[in-house]
């Protein structure tokens, strides 16, 4: 019994669908981290500056993210944007732009604490050996900061990569989808076939997040002051 | 040392506020070239104000303060080109924690003098050596006792070729048995005869090093003396409660 459990995994392509659907979700995760990156930076610098209803906003945003769950905000883009303006967004692009959102949010926050904790004496004795304001951010502030936000960075990157699970609920076909059509497929002729299409799944959840858990806690020991 | 023939720094009349908050209050100083001076004074006299102010880390109201026929309480200046010839080394000066010591010393050096590596490595080797720590020059800041993160910040400082130097407590965060390795350093430049401006709460180390005591209270200078004198028989009734209330914390 167990053996044609087993077989479901090679049978036809399935093994190359089941990682075809993994690509998906790790596409969805890697747009998302880029864009929320670029717009997390920007936010976050934001977020440094001495404007009150600036930060109000931002933190309010943040909090947006945080408060409710991602799955009501795929919801609401994908079901409630899409008739509400007209347009047919696609449940992919519905997903990068939801989690992109969530990237820059969160990234902000990464970005802006990595900046806040940044002391005054580094600044100030960068200062007194002459160098410059570009020269104090290119070879002190920047270099910190960064070395700071990578752990934060990584790891909601491994957040995104588990999260992504829910973006079958908009139709998405990913890998948990595409497991879910095998194992309707292959559970009459085998009944373990759900076992073995959710191990395998299961492993490769952790073949993807477990290098990226590690290299956050890497970075953060090696960095940490 | 008391009549040096070339007076290198020159201050007049320099006040500094915060706010409303007076600070210093008319500092007047001459400063010859290999002159040791150090400022003594309670806490919250001003002590480090006043260093601040000779580099430029903070603006100043009103004086002057002449060096190399620039006024540096002017707006204007360059402190740039100015920190390059007044070094200093402060309690909180920090090494950069994500470089090694010797990319620590010639930061400086090459991005802002823009000296030859080579020639920089050389000097840095030689100032690394001399304070006995060229073993550690590709070390972590993290992986240097305090006593060792201290004395690479005065090579740092050095390695820029400064004509003046500025101390203010550097030894004051250490573990007593690190104190005197960092004082033996500075002690060292003394001899070679560098200028410097050094506060600091070791007075036995304030006595040595010193040609002359500043004492300063209230964003004043109260008293200007020779070591000797100081300690001895100041000649100021504050200088005098100063040292009272010094060797009674010393108990
Ligand atoms: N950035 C600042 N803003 C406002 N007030 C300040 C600032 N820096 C210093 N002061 C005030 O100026 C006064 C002089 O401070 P300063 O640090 O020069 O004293 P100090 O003599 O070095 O004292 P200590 O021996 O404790 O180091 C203090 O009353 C201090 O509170
Ligand atoms: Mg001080």
């Amino acid at each position: 019994m167990q053996n044609s459990g087993i077989r479901v995994l090679f049978e036809g392509s399935n093994f190359e669908r089941l990682l075809g659907g993994l690509l998906v979700t790790i596409e969805i995760a890697f747009i998302s981290i880029i864009i929320g990156v670029v717009l997390g930076t920007i936010m976050g610098l934001l977020r440094t500056l001495n404007s009150r209803p600036l930060k109000a906003i931002l933190r309010l945003y943040l909090e947006a993210f945080r408060i409710i769950p991602i799955l009501v905000w795929l919801y609401v883009v994908h079901f409630g944007f899409s008739p509400l303006l007209g347009i047919d967004i696609d449940g992919e692009v519905t997903a990068i732009l939801v989690f992109s959102l969530w990237g820059a949010a969160e990234i902000g926050d990464i970005v802006r604490g990595g900046l806040e904790s940044l002391p005054r004496h580094q600044l100030e004795s960068g200062k007194a050996l002459g160098l410059g304001t570009r020269q104090l951010y290119r070879y002190i502030l920047i270099p910190q900061a960064v070395r700071r936000m990578l752990p934060g960075a990584i790891n909601l990157a491994t957040r995104m990569v588990k999260t992504t699970s829910l973006v079958v609920l908009i139709g998405v076909i990913e890998v948990v989808k595409i497991g879910q059509q095998i194992i309707e497929l292959g559970v009459i002729k085998a009944p373990t076939a759900s076992f073995w299409v959710y191990g395998f799944i299961f492993i490769l959840y952790f073949l993807v997040c477990y290098p990226l858990s590690r290299l956050s806690k890497r970075a953060e020991r090696r960095w940490q002051n | 040392m008391t009549h040096p023939e070339e007076i290198l720094l020159e201050i007049e009349g320099l006040e500094k506020s915060f706010g409303d908050r007076k600070v210093l209050e008319g500092i007047n100083l001459q400063v010859g070239k290999g002159e040791v001076i150090v400022i003594l004074g309670p806490s919250g006299c001003g002590k480090s104000t006043f260093l601040r102010c000779l580099n430029g880390l903070e603006p100043v109201q009103a004086g002057r303060i002449h060096y190399r026929s620039q006024d540096l309480a002017k707006p204007d200046v360059d402190f740039r080109e100015v920190r390059q010839h007044i070094g200093m080394v402060f309690q909180n000066y920090e090494l950069f924690p994500h470089m090694t010591v010797i990319e620590n010393i010639l930061l400086g050096p090459l991005k802002v003098q823009k000296r030859s590596r080579d020639e920089a490595q050389r000097q840095a080797e030689q100032l690394l050596e001399r304070v006995g720590l060229l073993d550690r020059k590709d070390a972590y800041p993290r992986q240097l006792s305090g006593g060792q993160k201290q004395r690479i910040a005065i090579v740092r400082a050095l390695c820029m070729n400064p004509e003046i130097m500025l101390f203010d407590e550097v030894t004051a965060s250490l573990d007593p048995e690190m104190v005197r390795e960092v004082l033996e350093v500075i002690l060292g430049l003394a001899k070679q005869g560098m200028t410097m401006l050094i506060v600091t709460h070791e007075m036995g180390f304030a006595r040595s090093v010193g040609d002359r005591i500043v004492f300063m209270d209230q964003g004043k200078i109260c008293e200007i003396s020779s070591p000797e004198q100081f300690f001895t028989s100041p000649s100021t009734e504050r200088a005098q409660h100063f040292l009272d209330i010094f060797q009674y914390d010393k108990l």
